[in-house]
């Protein structure tokens, strides 16, 4: 026992040999980095010799693009290899050339050279970055060579930012460089690389010779050397401890780092991600953005709210998890550590506050109270860097504006109610005294900041206050105040009349955003008991589309694979016409997992933006969607709704296809039973009539002369009984194949039953031989709807099955009767009838009831056959026991056809 | 028999039924002529058989269309078609175009025999028609249009007693639903009409109407008399 514990514990965890798997992937292509510290190592160079080197081993390797920045011997390493022709565009009058994706997609080679990751393609391309190409020559299987040098990665963007005063907006997420199959340092010493510098074999752009100067020192080279060794370190540490875990190797690996990183509105927040994914890369663990809805969330600018979703995505870009919770109304700092407790976080970073001082005592400070609350979760405060207020990376998908124009209406109404509250109070002064006045106006207040929020109850408070004095406090109809009581009175109302405004405001914020989140709520589980409602698939993907309009009111399409074809399987409203760019854009979406068309990355000239949706088994679908606005489609928060609808759609999706999986495992171990039957069927009921007619022949043949004329009669007899049975065997087979083929097509008319019955009688003849018949067919029955051949088959078999199973010389009788609507034909023997358990299983292919010694076997087909062929007639056929005697009754019902005129001919 | 056996063809691509037929047929003194694909059997018309025996599965050429071909070089010779149970629309299809008559199979040599009776007698009765039917207790007069059961006269509508006589003049023959109705109507109705009358004349005719004995049903194809002895 303890020992199979041992090997359970040392067995490779999952993710390892997926991961593992993944990299060993033959079909994607792998991805090899040159990596340097800085321009001008060689990385170009470097590259263009392995790729020469795998040319020589036989590979196919083309040039995709190279810079070589006129060098010769750079030049001529590109010589010996085939260059893909760049593509030349127009933009804005200048002619640009770029990368042919496509053609290189076209020639397949084995190894294609991409120089310079981080570039950015021009506008029109059909992606905004040349990673992004790499992305797909890897998914189309293609192996790239490509160079990178270590500014441009992701997460050490805020250092080197640091280091050399210079930020490069060319960025490649980590994720590319950690999932490269191969990286290679290209390593200078600082020296020697300022010595290349001077001997002009560093390419350096005219524009920025002078920060390059800078750039060039020995101090900051060497930091960046050591960022590039460093990084690289890493990533071969993490593919050694992946390895580890693929082969089961005991290690120290940690117990799992969970880091929580709390984002803001604050540009500095992207600095914080980005430092928390160093961190987390550097202990192994895992990492979540956490950003909590407050009231103040409400008050943020698009441009603020943007921001947020950016620092969310990016820190989904940096793979990390990116939350967003609802804060409870309290500290921000609880909230913040709930989270933390709920999900075993064990580090916190937060950024510097900087607030003044006054206002961290009059409000709290968050990281204060985080630091004294946060008990054994470690909190990492960090200083906010100015630099990282840069621009933030390219969205993948541009949200739209929320188009509210600002309204005059409520700071009217505002007016207006302390109009209303002046008059009140001047009718009421007489009675109730000044002191009272005030909380007229007062209730004015009130009332405009429940309705209308905090700024119209501002001006509600100052309009209030400025009619306090002019009209109420001596000397009357001025803005001075003559007593000094009066002065700290007015100040005090002033005041509360703020305070007042500023907490019914904040009430009616938190109300409105708790009915909006009600809302979304309440839409999506609408949306998710519709979907488990819905068992079809078709319902399922109609269900989604049409939610999903409702609900964002935009123009919704469905898309599924099926086989290679990516057709639309449904729409909101009922449309499915898509032009060429957008199917591009919605297959491309499909295969690349990621979004495209209109607002995003890929092919953005495609009129709908396509979203994958995924669930845990991979990407099943892609929906698209389009309306007539002009701009962006859907604003942040319409998006994460879509991601959520998306999400469940796909999980509805896989339910049904799980459903789908399940029925063929049944359906399969059905047809398996029944192969089995058959084989046994087959060898027993083709083999056994066989060998009596080979065995009766060679005996009549060999013994010819020491058989009487009787015992040769007797011999023949058998051998022609036993070739009918054969024969009747043989046509069961051949209905039972043609009822399961769907070949079975009744040829319907109106028939008259006793014809019919006469027929199946003289052809059941032989095989009633030994038993009586009784026809009873009540006299004057209507004609019915059949197809005559297989009626007449269906009361043979039954016929058949009632001489078997009823002994000799007892009566089988066949009646035929009139009942409300239809008429019932039974066969009704004196056997020993069917066990009640078998009533039904007796219809069932291959089925044979228990029998004793006397009877004959059947083939277990008969009734089965009889069922099918009675059902194509519209009919039902079920089995009984006599009630009284012992004896089994079939009976078929047919409906009673409505009777033609004329049909009654009977005078 | 008279002096020269009659002649008979028999057209069918598997040697154990075509030595069966042969062996059968040469016993009971007919001259047997064998043909094992359509081209062979055209050859063999040369030779002039007096009926001919047609399996529909053959190697060289769809049944149906030897059929029609040697249907239109020998206008008269009766044909009996061989085909499987299951194939209704077949036998109708043949028949149509000329058959005289279908054994399924697998059959009896008895059955076939009592085919090629039916046929070739048929044959000469459109040379000489006998003037009085007779089969069990039932007479039919076609000459002066009497029906009699069992010596008592049985009373027909005109209709019924056509639908009689062309079964008469043809007995032992199967005749199709689309034969029947297009030879008593002059604008066919719908085959349920033909079973009506078949139903009352079996009502007048037979001894139980339910199990009939002369007038016997086809299922999917027609109705056919029993011919006589």
């Amino acid at each position: 026992m303890p020992e199979e514990q041992n090997s359970l514990a040392k067995r490779p965890s999952p993710e390892a040999l997926l991961e593992a798997a993944r990299r060993e992937e033959s079909r994607a292509g792998r991805l090899k980095i040159f990596v340097g510290a800085a321009p001008g190592v060689g990385k170009t160079y470097e590259m263009l010799q392995a790729a020469n080197a795998r040319k020589r081993d036989g590979y196919d390797v083309v040039v995709g693009v190279v810079e070589t920045h006129g060098r010769k011997e750079t030049a001529a390493l590109v010589e010996g290899l085939e260059l893909i022709p760049r593509r030349r565009s127009e933009y804005r009058g200048q002619s640009i050339e770029e990368m042919d994706l496509d053609a290189i997609v076209a020639r397949r080679p084995q190894i294609v050279l991409v120089d310079e990751l981080a570039h950015t393609n021009a506008p029109g391309s059909r992606h905004p970055k040349r990673y992004l190409d790499v992305q797909e020559l890897l998914g189309q299987g293609i192996d790239v060579y490509t160079t990178v040098n270590v500014q441009h990665i992701e997460s050490l963007n805020d250092v080197i930012a640091q280091i050399t005063r210079v930020r490069v907006q060319e960025t490649v997420p980590d994720a590319i460089f950690d999932k490269a199959h191969e990286v290679k340092l290209v390593d200078l010493t600082p020296n020697d690389l300022i010595q290349r510098l001077k001997d002009g074999k560093v390419y350096v752009p005219k524009q920025a010779e002078r920060a390059l100067e800078n750039f060039f020192s020995p101090t900051k080279l060497t930091a960046l050397r050591e960022l590039a060794l460093r990084r690289t370190a890493d990533r071969v540490d993490e593919q050694l401890l992946s390895q580890m875990q693929a082969q089961a190797i005991e290690g120290p690996w940690a117990a799992g780092e969970r880091i929580l990183v709390c984002v803001s509105e604050d540009p500095r927040a992207v600095g914080l991600v980005r430092y928390a994914k160093r961190l987390t890369d550097r202990l192994h663990g895992q990492w979540t953005a956490l950003y909590l809805e407050t009231q103040r969330s409400q008050d943020l600018s698009e441009e603020q709210r943007d921001r947020i979703a950016d620092t969310l995505r990016l820190a989904q870009s940096l793979e990390g998890d990116a939350v967003t919770i609802p804060g409870a109304g309290g500290h921000i700092a609880d909230d913040i550590l709930d989270y933390a407790r709920t999900n075993n976080i064990n580090q916190i970073i937060i950024g510097k506050s900087t607030r003044s001082r006054w206002f961290e005592i009059l409000n709290g400070s968050v990281v204060q109270d985080l630091v004294r609350r946060s008990g054994n979760i470690g909190v990492h405060v960090i200083a906010g860097d100015e630099l990282a207020s840069d621009p933030i990376p390219k969205k993948t998908v541009s949200p739209a504006t929320a188009q509210k124009p600002p309204s005059l209406a409520p700071y009217m109404v505002a007016a207006g109610s302390v109009v209303l509250a002046l008059g009140v109070g001047k009718l009421t002064q007489p009675l109730v005294g000044l002191e009272s006045v005030d909380l007229v106006f007062l209730t004015a207040i009130i009332a405009t900041a429940v309705r209308f929020g905090l700024w119209p109850s501002i001006a509600a408070s100052v309009l209030a206050s400025l009619s306090y004095n002019f009209f109420f406090m001596p000397p009357l109809f001025t803005f001075s105040i003559a007593d000094p009581r009066n002065v700290s009175a007015f100040v005090a109302f002033l005041v509360v009349a703020v305070v007042v405004s500023q907490l019914a405001a904040r009430v009616r914020k938190l109300a409105v955003a708790a009915v909006g989140r009600a809302r979304t709520t309440e839409s999506l589980y609408v949306f998710s008991r519709k979907l488990a409602g819905a068992g079809a698939l078709d319902d399922v993907l109609w269900a989604a589309a049409h939610q999903a309009a409702l609900m964002l009111k935009v123009r919704v399409v469905l898309l599924l694979p099926e086989g290679d074809a990516f057709p639309v399987k449904a729409a909101y409203p009922p449309e499915d016409m898509m032009d060429s760019a957008d199917h591009a854009a919605a297959r491309w979406a499909w295969e690349n997992d990621r979004p495209a068309g209109r607002g995003s990355d890929t092919l953005p000239g495609a009129k709908r933006l396509f979203l994958p949706m995924r669930t845990g088994r991979g990407t099943i679908g892609v929906v698209g969607i389009d309306s007539d606005r002009p701009g962006p489609l859907l604003t942040p928060d319409e998006r994460r709704l879509l991601d959520a609808l998306a999400d469940q759609t796909a999980l509805a999706i896989e339910r049904v296809h799980l459903v789908d999986d399940m029925d063929r495992v049944q359906r399969t171990i059905e047809t398996e039973r029944l192969r089995s039957a058959l084989l046994t069927s087959l060898s027993h009921d083709l083999k056994t009539p066989l060998a009596a007619v080979i065995g009766t022949a060679s005996t009549l043949r060999e013994f010819s002369g020491k058989l009487s004329d009787d015992q040769k009669a007797e011999l023949l007899t058998q051998i022609i009984d036993e070739s009918e049975r054969l024969n009747r065997f043989i046509a069961n087979l051949l209905d039972m194949t043609k009822l399961e083929s769907g070949a079975v097509v009744p040829r319907l008319a109106l028939h008259d039953l006793s014809e019919i019955a006469g027929g199946a009688l003289r052809r059941s003849e032989r095989i009633l031989a030994r038993h009586r018949i009784e026809l009873d067919l009540e006299p004057n029955l209507p004609m019915l709807l059949l197809d005559p051949v297989l009626f007449e088959q269906v009361l043979f078999n039954l016929l058949d099955n009632a001489a078997k199973y009823a002994a000799e010389g007892t009566v089988i009788r066949v009646t035929g009767r009139r009942v409300a609507g239809a008429v019932l034909i039974q066969v009704i023997d004196e056997g020993e009838g069917v066990a009640s358990s078998d009533l039904e299983l007796i219809f069932d292919k291959f089925y044979r009831a228990q029998k004793g010694d006397h009877v004959r076997a059947g083939t277990g087909l008969g009734l089965a056959i009889s069922r099918g062929f009675v059902e194509a007639m519209r009919g039902a056929i079920t089995a009984t026991n006599r009630s009284d005697r012992p004896g089994a009754v079939f009976t078929i019902s047919l409906p009673i056809p409505p009777q033609g005129p004329g049909m009654d001919a009977s005078q | 028999m008279s002096a020269a056996p009659v002649k008979i063809l028999i057209v069918d691509d598997e040697p154990p039924i075509r030595k069966l037929l042969h062996l059968g047929l040469d016993a009971n003194g007919y001259s047997v002529l064998e043909a094992s694909n359509g081209k062979t059997a055209l050859m063999m018309l040369e030779q002039s058989p007096d009926l001919i025996i047609l399996d529909l599965g053959l190697p060289d050429v769809r049944g149906l269309d030897l059929l029609q071909t040697i249907r239109s070089l020998r206008e008269s010779v009766p044909i009996i078609v061989l085909s499987s149970r299951s194939d209704e629309a077949g036998k109708v299809e043949a028949l149509d175009i000329g058959a005289d008559d279908y054994v399924t199979k697998p059959f009896g040599l008895d059955e076939l025999l009592a085919r090629m009776r039916a046929a070739l007698r048929h044959q000469l009765q459109v040379l000489g028609e006998r003037p009085v039917f007779r089969l069990g207790d039932l007479s039919v007069d076609l000459v002066r249009r009497v029906v009699k059961r069992s010596d008592v006269d049985v009373k027909l509508s005109p209709k019924e007693y056509d639908l009689l006589r062309l079964l008469v003049q043809h007995a032992g023959k199967v005749l199709t639903h689309k034969f029947l109705l297009a030879q008593l109507w002059d604008e066919p109705p719908d085959a349920q009409y033909l079973r009506v009358y078949v139903r009352q004349l079996r009502q007048k005719i037979e001894t139980d109407p339910e199990r009939p004995n002369y007038l016997l049903t086809e299922t999917g194809i027609g109705y056919r008399l029993r011919a006589p002895d």
